[in-house]
């Protein structure tokens, strides 16, 4: 009894390990049979580049894996060259590009913009300008009904109450975005706070991300705070017109977000898309680029899923451009593809150019 | 014997790398630091500004921020957890009522904090403003009073779970010598039960406060992430476990992320002088005892 019970045991051990062994080899073939690319960034594009990878893979059967893990990851990873791509909402300054090991391009895929949002019982779209908006974010302006605001909305009664000023309180392209602009506006702001992706805030509470400021400004009566313009869309926040560089109120939306890239634009396309000379154009808004290296070798990859990154990039600034309305984004300008067609056709392979 | 001295190496081994884990998570943190402690040295520590752009960065809002809401969390929940403890314990141990308690308690330790979280922002927060306005103080809601409250609710049953365990393990002749001599339940438990379990009760304490320190998802949603040094315990402010949630992922600039490892490890540091302190008391508790 005894000897066959042994006998059995080893011949379970031996089927185990051969299933382990057989598990091992299949587990490992399928990263031969088909190209996949790696990318890591930004949040902001997330739900737009999940949807237009999900079709390439439909339709050319090349599987991208993006992991959103913030824009500052993404840049660190591409520097670390553990993903074939990066992704940012903020373009890397001429301080930052030196510290890659080679040299990179921006492509930039859709515009996205900011939105002033509140909490006050009124129905119409309140309007501000630069000056009343640096202001209060400030903590010049406290009271919403200041002289300031009013003479920007005579038609609307604004309460005595105190102004409550909400801003992320995670690093986020967003705030990048909107204190840029503010920069731009406000001398004294630039002075006081800057820009950058988390700030030193003269006032107000932080919230973490998009929903943590909308629902501050939800729950405290008097709030102004800035989101996403795709979060207020699809949330159907009320949110404020600003007034341009022209002198137009300004209603954001795609196609007055598409209008303010209708400028000249830089042959780097490393360029920030607020307060433009755009006459129609929403003055708070901003590319989100990818980010890869300018010759693909430096990566570590084969020429073979270099094309086909090369070919992926392509197709996002052309045909993939039409899930980007669908989604709520900003698509690319007439003038903003020209410049990114050429950047792409710029990237190379050891040297050679992959499209031409 | 050769089974034996098998045992005894999985032993070592199995503490071997439980201390070196210990040693190179904070080799890490030291390394990732390395830039930030040569910029500023101890003075992070005491520094009152938090600013990116600038590239200006101190510890002292986060360091007061995160203090302030676990000693607060603690002894808000401490009479709670007690009670709720000696109830389960001693005055009702069997039976429906105490077994729906203890599940219901247990339960509350198993909510994931983002739930917490959002409790707080949406129920505790309209309260607090409330109770600002009628305080006459600028209503904000969020702070370090209401993250405090939510921390408190948060690690009552870590406490009294532990305390509930530790009265069980008391002899039953002691209790039931106390009751034969007259003495009340109330008597049993304050010159019986709590001087027997004492040393057990301060761990149970220790361990609530280091989970109230490294809380993170509840607190940042609550606290109100401003990162200045709180002026009264309805500020908003910020800890250093959600100053580091917050930013980690967007930093990209050396010294900036440099600065936030420098948070971890500062954030270690304290968290092992506070269970040393805490094994300090445990110790003299326990000498006290012998020599009773």
């Amino acid at each position: 009894m005894v000897i066959i019970k042994k006998q059995e045991v080893k011949m379970m051990r031996k089927r185990f390990l051969s299933l382990i062994i057989v598990v091992i080899i299949f587990g490992l073939l399928p990263l031969k049979a088909e190209i996949e690319l790696v990318g890591a960034g930004a949040t902001f594009p997330y739900p737009l580049y999940s949807k237009m990878f999900a079709e390439y893979y439909k339709q050319y059967g090349v599987k991208v894996n993006y992991q959103a893990i913030g824009s500052g990851g993404g840049i660190r990873q591409l520097m670390a060259r553990t993903v074939d791509f990066g992704a940012s909402d903020a373009y890397v300054d001429d301080k930052g590009i030196k510290k890659f090991p080679a040299p990179i391009v921006h492509i930039p895929i859709v515009a996205g913009a900011v939105v002033i949002i509140y909490n006050l019982p009124i129905d119409s779209h309140l309007k501000l300008s630069p000056e009343v908006l640096a202001d209060i974010f400030l903590g010049r302006i406290r009271k919403w009904n200041d002289e300031k605001i009013r003479k920007l909305n005579p038609d609307i009664e604004l309460p005595n109450k105190d102004i409550v000023v909400i801003h992320r309180s995670d690093g986020s392209g967003t705030t990048f975005i909107f204190s840029d602009y503010l920069c731009k506006v406000s001398s004294e702001w630039q002075k006081k706070v800057g820009r950058g992706k988390v700030l030193n805030w003269p006032v107000g509470l932080g919230a973490k991300g998009n929903p943590g400021v909308a629902g501050l400004v939800r729950q405290i009566p008097g709030a102004i705070g800035y989101v996403e313009l795709i979060y207020a869309k699809s949330n159907d926040i009320p949110f404020a017109s600003v007034k341009n560089k022209k002198g137009n109120f300004i209603v954001p939306s795609l196609e007055s977000v598409t209008l303010a890239a209708d400028v000249p634009l830089p042959d780097d396309m490393r360029v920030s898309l607020t307060n433009t000379d755009s006459k129609y154009g929403y003055p708070i808004a901003g590319f989100t680029w990818i980010l890869v290296y300018k010759d693909l070798a430096n990566c570590g990859m084969s020429r073979e899923k270099a094309k086909a990154l090369v070919d992926l990039l392509w197709w996002m600034v052309h045909n993939g451009q039409k899930y980007a309305t669908l989604m709520h984004y900003a698509p690319l300008s007439e003038k903003a593809q020209r410049k990114a067609e050429v950047i792409i056709k710029s990237i190379e392979f050891e040297g050679e150019a992959l499209i031409k | 014997m050769r089974q034996d001295s098998l045992f005894n190496l999985a032993l070592y081994f199995g503490g071997f790398v439980a201390a070196m884990i210990m040693v190179i998570m904070f080799g890490i943190l030291f390394k990732g630091s390395v830039l930030s402690i040569k910029n500023f040295g101890i003075h992070f520590f005491f520094g009152e500004e938090w600013n990116p752009p600038m590239e200006k960065f101190g510890l002292l809002p986060f360091v007061v921020g995160t203090i302030l809401t676990s000693i607060l969390a603690l002894s808000l929940s401490l009479p709670f957890a007690i009670s709720l403890a000696v109830f389960l314990g001693i005055y009702c141990s069997r039976g429906i009522v105490s077994n729906i308690l203890r599940h219901l308690s247990d339960l509350l330790a198993g909510i994931p904090s983002v739930v917490y979280g959002f409790w707080g922002l949406f129920f505790l927060v309209p309260i607090v403003r409330n109770l600002e306005i009628k305080l006459g103080i600028m209503p904000f809601g969020v702070g370090i009073f209401t993250a405090s409250i939510t921390l408190a609710i948060m690690i009552i049953p870590y406490m009294s779970s532990m305390i509930v365990e530790l009265i069980k393990m008391v002899p039953r002749e002691l209790v039931e010598a106390g009751y034969s001599l007259g003495a009340t339940s109330f008597d049993v438990v304050r010159k019986i039960v709590f001087p027997y379990i004492k040393s057990g009760v301060i761990s149970g304490i220790i361990l609530a406060f280091g989970r109230a320190f490294g809380e993170t998802m509840a607190v940042t949603m609550v606290i109100g992430n401003v990162n200045s040094v709180p002026k009264s315990i309805f500020s908003p402010a910020n800890t250093m476990a959600s100053i580091i949630a917050n930013e980690f992922p967007e930093a990209s600039s050396g010294l900036y992320l440099s600065s936030i490892v420098y948070i971890g490890l500062w954030l270690f540091v304290i968290t092992f002088i506070v269970n040393l302190l805490g094994n300090l008391i445990i110790r003299k508790f326990r000498v006290g005892e012998n020599e009773s």
